[in-house]
This record gives C-alpha cells, sequence and structure tokens, in this order.
C-alpha cells in the first residue's frame, strides 16, 4: 500500500511528488500517457508569470508570485532553462489605461516587486517591434520564460531519485473509498501490449490530473467539479525570429484570459499565443484554420511586420478552467485523504512550484509524515556540449565519441544527448520524449532529417524492434508493423 | 477506325504533348514531338508501353537492411506487377555493387534485374 | 595530411553538387600545374552521394552521361571519380560554422571540433523539405505524418514502409515518385492534392508514377484538416479559390494511416547566413556571380543550397563551375575587384536569375544563366535585353515553374559593349 498516489505526471503532479519526496512516505504517480508532461504542461506559452493578473487575495495570485519568487533556487538545485526576460502589458491607442493602473495596483497588492507603468518613448526603445500606435505598458522585470518539459521533468526525475514511483501508461478508471484507503481501478495500456487492469491501494489521493480533474474528483466527491476544456493555439517561429521580442508581449486582458502574446523562447525561438476557444475535448489538440488566423491577426496588430514566414509549427494545448475561477488545492471536504490540485490553468505552470509545497506540506501534515535526511535536493538535467570549452567538449568526444556526432542538425543535437534522454531515470522512450528532454526534432525541419536516426538509436539503446518505436506511445507507431510479405520486418 | 492518343512524352523534362493518329495496330500519323526520342516512345507507348521497373530488395549482412534493384532495361508496362511479386521474394547476400545481376529473367521478360546501389558487409 | 587545421579548398557537402564541385576543382588545379591539390570534402552522412542514395528511381545523368541512371548509380559515377582523384574527404562530419574568414569549424566522432582555415570554401549543403508546420496545416499532430524524402528514406535505405493508406499533399517530383514507391510496395495512395492550378513536378513524374496507377491528381486543393490523435486516422481536402484559400462546402474526407508532405524544398543556408553572406529573398540562396561566388571573397555556392533545382544533370555543371572558380580563386587570390559588373535582373514572369551579377573579365566563352518562371505560360518567347536592346528572343511552347530554364550568354555579345543591365523577360504577346 501506498501513502500517497498522485494522479497525473503534469508539472502541478511532478512538483507534488518531488516536494512529499522530502518526508519519510511510499510514493506513486500515475500517468495515463506514455512520458511525464504530456497534457497541458507540455503546450503552453512557457511564462512564468509576475503575478499581477490574479485577484488579490485568490490562491492564483498567491502561489503564482510565490511560485515565480522560488524559481531561482529551483533552477540551481533542478538544473532546467528558465531566465527573467520581463513581461509588458501594453496599452494601444484607444485602449483603457484605467486597467492598466488597475493591473499595476493588483499586482502591488498581489506582491510583485518592481512593477511600474512605463510611457511610449522608453517603451518602444526596449521593444522596437511594437506597433507604432502602442503608448504605455505595465513592466514587470520578475516575469521569466522557461522550458516547461525539462521543468516538469526535472520535478519528475528529482522526485524519482528520491524513491517516487512512476506507473506510466496507467490510466485511472475508478476510485473506490475503502475502509482503511483507496483502491485506485486503473488500465495499462503498454503500446503493442494487451491492455490490463491494475488495482493499486493507498491511504492518500492527489488529484492532479490536470484537464480531467473534474472526472477524477468526482470519483470520490459528491460536490462535482466541472472543467471546461479552452483550448489555445500557438505558432512557434524559427530562431531567426527569436530576437524580434525581448520581453513577453501581452495585451490588455480580456474576460477568456490574457490574450494573445509575443515572447521569446528560452531556446531562442519566438513563440505567438493563444487564442481561447472553449472545446468538447479534453484532448482536443488539434489546431483550427479559424483560430489560427486569430493568433495571426493578433500578431500583426501589435507588433510591425511579425517575421511570420518564419513559423516552422503550430500547435494547441488545453486550459484546465474550472468554472469557479480560481485554483482548487484542498482535501476534499466530503472525502477525507482525497487532496485536489484542480483547476490549474494559468497561472499554472508559474503557481506549480509553490503549489507542489503547500500541497506536500498538507499531505504530510495529514499523514503526520517527517521529513528525510537523505533528501537529494539536486538533480542534473541532460549535458549540454555548447555549453563546454573547446577544449571540455573535445575531452568529453574523446570520452564518449557519441557526443561527436550530430544527429538533428537543425538544434545541433548529438547523438550522446540522446542516449542520455534515453538511459537516464524516466527516460525517453519515443520520439516525442526525445524531443521534449533533447529538442532533437524541434527544429526548423521538424524532424524531417533526424527522425530515422532518432528512431533508430531508441530502437537500439531500448533494445526493441524498430517498428515498436512510437511518436508518443500508445498506437502512434511510426513504421506500421504490417508490411506485405513482412518482408520488412526485424524481430 | 482511327482513333485519336493524346500523349506526354517522358523522354526529357520537356514533356513535349504529342498526339497519336492509330488505326488499330497500325500508325497513320504522330505529331508534336520535338526530336526522334520523342517519336519512338509515342510509337512504343501506344502499341507496347514499356517501363523501367526501380525498387529494392533485401539483403543479409549488410550495412542497410535492403538495396535498390532496377530492371536492365524497360520491362512492358503490363509486367510491371509480375515484376514486384518476384522482387519481394529475393534476397541477397551483401556485398552487393552496382550492376550485380540478381535475377536472369524477371518475371519472364527476358531482361535482367541488377542491383542499383552498392551494399557493403556489416 | 591528418592535421585537419588547413587546405587550400573546402567543400561542405558530399552530395552530387559537393562531388562535383570537387572533381572540377581538382582538374583545376592539376591543369595548373599543383601536383596534390589540398582539397577536403566534408560530408554529414555515411556514405558521399547525398539525397541521390535514396533515390533510387531512374532518369538521373540523361544530360551528363547520355543514359538514363538511378540516383545511386548517377551519385556512385562521380564518388568513382573522386575516389580516381584521391580527393580527401570525412564522412559523418558535420560543419558548425563558418566565418567570412573562411575558418570552417566542423565535428565528429574521431577528430572531435576541429576548426580548419581555407583559401576558398564552396558551400554544397543542399535543402531541406518545408515542414507540416511551416505549411499552417490545421489539425492533430498525430504519427504517420512524413515529409515525402522522409518517407523516401525509410522505405529505400530502412527497408521500412511508413503506412498503408496514404494521402499526398503536393505534387513536388519526390511526392509523385513516392506516390508510386509506396503503390508498388503495396500500399493504396489514395489521392495527391496539389494547391495550385498546376503542378510542381516533371510531367514524366505526372505520367509514370500518377496515370500509370490510376492515382487521382487534384490540382488546386489542399489539406484542411488532419484526423487522429496517435496515428494519422483521415485527412481532409478542400479545393481552394484563386487566392489560395479553401473553398466551404469542397471538403472531401479521406481514411488513410499517412500523410506526405511535397511542398518545396527550401536551400539549408544556416551556415551562410553566420558567415554574413547576402542572400536572394526568391531563392533563399545566397546571391553569386558568374562564378558561383557568394558576396563574401573566396566562398562559393552550387546545387540546391544555392536554388532548388529539377535535375540533378544542372547541379553537376553548376558545381563543376563553382568548383573550378574556386579553385581559380585559390590559384590566383581575388583579381576581379575592379572591372565592370552587369547586373542580372528579372521582369514579366521571371522570377529569379542565378547568377544576379556578371563579371565579364572573369566569365569565360559562354555563361549559362538559369532561371525559373511563375507561372505555366503557352508560346512565349524568351527575351534577353541588354540594356535596352533585345538580344535573344527565343520560341518556348510552354514553360513552367517546376522546370528550370536556361539561357547562354556567348562573351562574343558582350564584346566592344558598356552594358549595366541584362534583363530576362517573358514575351507572352506573339503567341
Amino acid at each position: 500500500m501506498y501513502d500517497v498516489v498522485i494522479i497525473g505526471a503534469g508539472v502541478t503532479g511532478c512538483a507534488v511528488a518531488r516536494e512529499l519526496s522530502r518526508y519519510d512516505l511510499k510514493i506513486c504517480v500515475v500517468e495515463r500517457a506514455e512520458d511525464v508532461c504530456c497534457g497541458t504542461s507540455k503546450a503552453n506559452s512557457a511564462i512564468i508569470h509576475a503575478g499581477y493578473d490574479a485577484v488579490p487575495g485568490s490562491l492564483k495570485a498567491k502561489l503564482n508570485v510565490e511560485g515565480n519568487e522560488m524559481m531561482d533556487d529551483l533552477v540551481r538545485d533542478l538544473d532546467f532553462p528558465f531566465r527573467r526576460n520581463g513581461s509588458l502589458v501594453v496599452m494601444f491607442e484607444g485602449d483603457d489605461r484605467a486597467k492598466l493602473e488597475e493591473l499595476l495596483e493588483r499586482g502591488i497588492k498581489n506582491g510583485v516587486k518592481e512593477l511600474r507603468i512605463i510611457e511610449k518613448e522608453e517603451l518602444h526603445r526596449m521593444e522596437p517591434n511594437l506597433a507604432d500606435d502602442a503608448v504605455a505598458a505595465l513592466y514587470a522585470p520578475t516575469a521569466g520564460i522557461v522550458c516547461p518539459f525539462n521543468m516538469t521533468i526535472a520535478f519528475a526525475e528529482n522526485a524519482y531519485a528520491n524513491g517516487v514511483e512512476f506507473k506510466l501508461n496507467t490510466e485511472v478508471k475508478d476510485i473506490k473509498k475503502q475502509a482503511d484507503c483507496y483502491e485506485i481501478e486503473a488500465v495499462k495500456h503498454e503500446a503493442f501490449e494487451p491492455e490490463e487492469a491494475v488495482a493499486i491501494k493507498t491511504k492518500t489521493v492527489v488529484n492532479a490530473a490536470g484537464a480531467y480533474s473534474d472526472l477524477i474528483h468526482n470519483m470520490v466527491s459528491a460536490d462535482k467539479h466541472t472543467i471546461k476544456p479552452r483550448r489555445g493555439c500557438y505558432f512557434l517561429l524559427d530562431k531567426s525570429a527569436g530576437s524580434f521580442v525581448d520581453k513577453t508581449i501581452f495585451t490588455l486582458p480580456n474576460e477568456m484570459g490574457k490574450g494573445i502574446l509575443t515572447a521569446p523562447t528560452v531556446h531562442g525561438n519566438l513563440l505567438v499565443g493563444p487564442d481561447a476557444a472553449d472545446v468538447d475535448l479534453r484532448d482536443g489538440v488539434n489546431t483550427t484554420a479559424w483560430e489560427l488566423d486569430k493568433v495571426r491577426a493578433s500578431a500583426c496588430r501589435n507588433l510591425k511586420n511579425p517575421p511570420l514566414k518564419s513559423v516552422i509549427t503550430s500547435f494547441a494545448g488545453i486550459r484546465a478552467h474550472e468554472e469557479n475561477g480560481d485554483f482548487i488545492i484542498e482535501e476534499c471536504p466530503d472525502a477525507e485523504y482525497f487532496f485536489d490540485c484542480a483547476g490549474i490553468e494559468s497561472p499554472g505552470l508559474s503557481a506549480s512550484p509553490a503549489i507542489g509545497k503547500m500541497m506536500a506540506e498538507m499531505v504530510a501534515k495529514k499523514l503526520s509524515a517527517a521529513k528525510k535526511d537523505n533528501f537529494i535536493a539536486t538533480r542534473k538535467g541532460i549535458l549540454n556540449p555548447n555549453k563546454l570549452s573547446l577544449e571540455e567538449r573535445n575531452e568529453l568526444i574523446r570520452k564518449n565519441p557519441a557526443y561527436g556526432n550530430i544527429i538533428c542538425r537543425c538544434e545541433m543535437i548529438t547523438e550522446g544527448e540522446i542516449i542520455d534522454a534515453i538511459k537516464r531515470p524516466l527516460g525517453a522512450r519515443s520520439l516525442d520524449g526525445v524531443k521534449r528532454r533533447t529538442r532533437a526534432g524541434m527544429g526548423r525541419c521538424q524532424a524531417g532529417f533526424c527522425s530515422p536516426r532518432t528512431m533508430e538509436i531508441i530502437s537500439r539503446e531500448c533494445g526493441i524492434p524498430l517498428y515498436k518505436v512510437t511518436k508518443s506511445g500508445g498506437s502512434s507507431a511510426l513504421i506500421p508493423n504490417e508490411t506485405l510479405n513482412d518482408k520488412y520486418v526485424i524481430e | 477506325m482511327s482513333e485519336k492518343i493524346n500523349l506526354t512524352c517522358i523522354g526529357c523534362p520537356l514533356g513535349c504533348s504529342i498526339e497519336v493518329i492509330k488505326n488499330g495496330d497500325e500508325i497513320e500519323s504522330i505529331t508534336g514531338y520535338t526530336c526522334k526520342r520523342g517519336h519512338d516512345y509515342a510509337q512504343t507507348e501506344v502499341l507496347a508501353p514499356v517501363r523501367t521497373v526501380t525498387s529494392t530488395v533485401r539483403v543479409k549482412g549488410g550495412v542497410n537492411p535492403v538495396v535498390a534493384v532496377k530492371t536492365r532495361d524497360p520491362i512492358p508496362k503490363s509486367k510491371i506487377a509480375d515484376c514486384m511479386k518476384e522482387i519481394y521474394d529475393i534476397t541477397v547476400d551483401a556485398p552487393v555493387a552496382i550492376g550485380d545481376v540478381l535475377c536472369n529473367n524477371i518475371a519472364d521478360t527476358g531482361v535482367e534485374l541488377v542491383a542499383s546501389a552498392n551494399d557493403q558487409e556489416l | 595530411m591528418n592535421n585537419y587545421s588547413e587546405r587550400d579548398l573546402i567543400i561542405i557537402g558530399g552530395g552530387p553538387a559537393g562531388l562535383a564541385a570537387a572533381i572540377s576543382a581538382y582538374d583545376t588545379f592539376k591543369a595548373a600545374g599543383i601536383e596534390t591539390p589540398s582539397i577536403l570534402v566534408l560530408e554529414r552522412d555515411k556514405v558521399l552521394g547525398g539525397i541521390l542514395n535514396q533515390c533510387i528511381h531512374n532518369g538521373f545523368g540523361l544530360h551528363t552521361f547520355k543514359e538514363e541512371l538511378t540516383g545511386p548509380e548517377y551519385a556512385g559515377r562521380f564518388i568513382d571519380r573522386l575516389k580516381e582523384r584521391n580527393i580527401e574527404y570525412l564522412l559523418e562530419t558535420m560543419v558548425m560554422d563558418i566565418t567570412k574568414d573562411r575558418e570552417v569549424t566542423a565535428m565528429n566522432r574521431k577528430q572531435g571540433m576541429f576548426t580548419i582555415k581555407a583559401k576558398a570554401i564552396v558551400l554544397a549543403m543542399g535543402c531541406r523539405e518545408r515542414s507540416r508546420g511551416a505549411l499552417n496545416i490545421p489539425g492533430y499532430r498525430p504519427a504517420g505524418i512524413y515529409s515525402a524524402g522522409t518517407a523516401q528514406r525509410l522505405v529505400n535505405i530502412e527497408g521500412f514502409m511508413p503506412g498503408r493508406e496514404v494521402v499526398i499533399l503536393g505534387s513536388g517530383d519526390i511526392g509523385l515518385i513516392m506516390a508510386r514507391r509506396m503503390t508498388l510496395e503495396g500500399a493504396k495512395v489514395k489521392v495527391v492534392a496539389e494547391l495550385m492550378p498546376y503542378s510542381g513536378g516533371l510531367k514524366r513524374n505526372i505520367v509514370q508514377c500518377l496515370n500509370d496507377f490510376d492515382i487521382p491528381l487534384k490540382l488546386s486543393h489542399t489539406v484542411v484538416d488532419i484526423k487522429g490523435k496517435e496515428r494519422v486516422e483521415s485527412v481532409t481536402i478542400a479545393q481552394v479559390d484563386d487566392k489560395l484559400k479553401p473553398i466551404p462546402g469542397t471538403e472531401e474526407e479521406y481514411t488513410c494511416d499517412t500523410l506526405l508532405l511535397s511542398c518545396g524544398l527550401i536551400p539549408e543556408n544556416e551556415l551562410s547566413n553566420g558567415a554574413g553572406i547576402g542572400m536572394n529573398p526568391v531563392t533563399n540562396g545566397p546571391k553569386v556571380n558568374e562564378s558561383m561566388e557568394t558576396d563574401v571573397p573566396g566562398i562559393f555556392a552550387c546545387g540546391n543550397v544555392l536554388h532548388v533545382h529539377d535535375l540533378v544533370d544542372y547541379v553537376s555543371e553548376e558545381a563543376g563551375n563553382a568548383g573550378a572558380h574556386a579553385a581559380m580563386y585559390c590559384l590566383n587570390g581575388d583579381k576581379a575587384a575592379a572591372g565592370d559588373i552587369i547586373n542580372v535582373t528579372t521582369a514579366n514572369g521571371v522570377r529569379y536569375t542565378v547568377p544576379t551579377v556578371i563579371r565579364p573579365d572573369m566569365m569565360g566563352d559562354a555563361l549559362t544563366i538559369r532561371f525559373r518562371v511563375g507561372n505555366v505560360y503557352k508560346n512565349c518567347y524568351v527575351d534577353v535585353f541588354f540594356d535596352d536592346e533585345r538580344i535573344i528572343h527565343r520560341k518556348r511552347p510552354v514553360v513552367a515553374p517546376g522546370e528550370m530554364e536556361s539561357v547562354v550568354i556567348k562573351k562574343e555579345m558582350l564584346e566592344g559593349k558598356k552594358i549595366k543591365e541584362l534583363n530576362i523577360r517573358l514575351d507572352l504577346n506573339e503567341g
């Protein structure tokens, strides 16, 4: 029996797992996808917000500001890419200046530091590519950009190093309250394997199921939650467009969210999006022409000749919008030992470190758990050879020639990095898993050249035949098993 | 009765539009070609169309699992499917070099199937 | 020469362009009395030959060898010539950076990361395929969406079928070739959709790859949706209007497990950009002069990194020219700083030319100017103007964007003339 089962291996679940792994507890994370970071955490704006948006006094406000302040220590301890580039909420001619001032006041109430309104001249000096009629902006120097994949993976790997188990490809179907525990009924669906029923017993449950958190909650509670999946589409632009803006550029928020932003990414690309469209499907991550048009139009409105012909991909993410509007982080009032981290929409990524801490403290207290004395606080990310000196790099290649072999030519990712991504704890098992960890395949050719080579490396390192290498687990086979006369099937 | 057939010449990238008037097996006229190749192509294409088939066969013990092959000469278009059926069943041992004859008489056409790429021993 | 610190000529890329450039440079050095020319070819793949290795179909070499070869056979002949000359090459070696001062930084498993100083460089890196993302195709992002070239590699080199039921977007040559290839291997190619009202591929490929197998080609159609969360389940195509926007109500959904994209090639000029080489926004390749030299002295370009070609024979010819001039540059230095310059310009249906600058002092007896047109035109004339004077007026029964055109300028045409501008245009009125 586990002390804690965390449902969902997104950034929230992994942050909770990492914080809980400080305590002497038997913990398991259960995730329906084949990897961590496969839902909302993988498709979002990759922003660490300063914290001026949310209503003062709300959990969103409190945890965003706290989470933002935790980032420097986390980045040092867990080694993932983050940069405090600052953000601007830009007001254009005709916008209501009172709204900008309201945001400033909110920010001050929420405890956001260094926040100020800047006027036209300073604004255009700061961001020369803003549209000419940008007249003022709320400047938040503490806002940042992050790699949401590696942030989530860092939490997960560190939790794993501290003894947390991960059950991937495992989808929770029901949760039953027993006398002294919860029994979770789940189905395990590994690619190319028959489905298998799994029963997991645990003293406590933490629901961090993102866009599915209402379904999980409603399995144990009479007080029903309702998540309304809200889709946002994005464009990712080539690195040649990466310095088009330096700060994260927002427009004044509306009732559907913070509007369409333009931001550099920590890896030097440019990100534009998201729109907001209420959809029926919790995994409805298809882009649509009308939404992409909307994102395009917004970029063209706010920026001078945005370089949209440098788009290398578009994608969509689902926000777990809960009807009551705030995060729900509590022990479920009518289900003792069941804890919700629900309705984690924006600023969920920014708040996740603080959510993890808050939830871990609640659960540890409930279980009267003591802190371990052998907690490993640090984790090293995948070695980035570009950060080495020439001598160090050549020494590395002498020791391990795979670091001299470029696989992804657009992002200059070596075989050594890909092997590291596969071999490390909770390592990648799919093309997308490798991509999220190393960026191989994320560049301008979008894996056209490197995918066959990366597939070979996965096949070799995981000891599976090539046809069992998937894009993202499940039935996402890249080369269907069956060919004419079975001529090319290699077992 | 005469029949008019419009062809696009595949002899070269120009892709000339050729018109052939045919009566049974008798060609009455060919127009629109701009070189002798075009004239000959039209004639063959109307009476007995041929194609060079290119594909791959399995290699045992090679660097790559397959190696490219081609029919040394064009074969009747109607024989493409039979040719492929035989190709599916061919396995060769590495090394393979360009020009190696892998089948003497593919699909009973009298044409050789030859390797059109190299594969070294692993 | 195992010390990788200096070479006279470095050629980046060992595909058809790099091979031809190396061979012709070698012969130029030899003709000038250099006993062992100092040439190094850097190739990122495991073998020489570049993309030709996966182009196992025939139709290569009609111009160069007067016979029809497959891609590997065509490459093989150039590789043999390279080896006969003992030209040095490194495989599995990725060039990371080049500078204006012609320093090339490269990396491989054996030598690690190293920087070589060159007297001249030939860029021959080739091109990449336009990706789904760059095409802004909406829908899900499941497995089963491949660029045609990736699928070609999987089938012809790795020996794997990427799918069984296929829709192809784009009628570029690789897409057409793959329609036939997949069909021969037992797949069902349901439709080839092409955004433009004309095909981007060669006519022979339409006939031999589509018509032979009754594969429908739908012009003025594009993909408007991709369904399937894990693997492709269906692709919806729709007709487009004259502004290339999908027309509502014309959607047709095709059940399939694979979508292949053959929607254009983009020269791979990240290294060139890093060296500050001036680019032609139409070709996405470097601007070059009659010697295939970029605006950075001593750096030359040829093949698909310069502009996307339809036939490899033209690549070899152009690369031979670049290689010879690069060798001359090594031998003689940059002689041509002074002297007359003629700008090559375009008008009326001609999209671009290569080269864009001619230095008459530096050109040989004849210079081939290659260009592409922007639409399909029938019964037109290709006109060449020297300033206001029409010099060439050549009838063409048909020109199309998918097929490269050329004119040959003879040195004697320029002699005794002071020409500022050479303009190439189509005359559409006399047809």
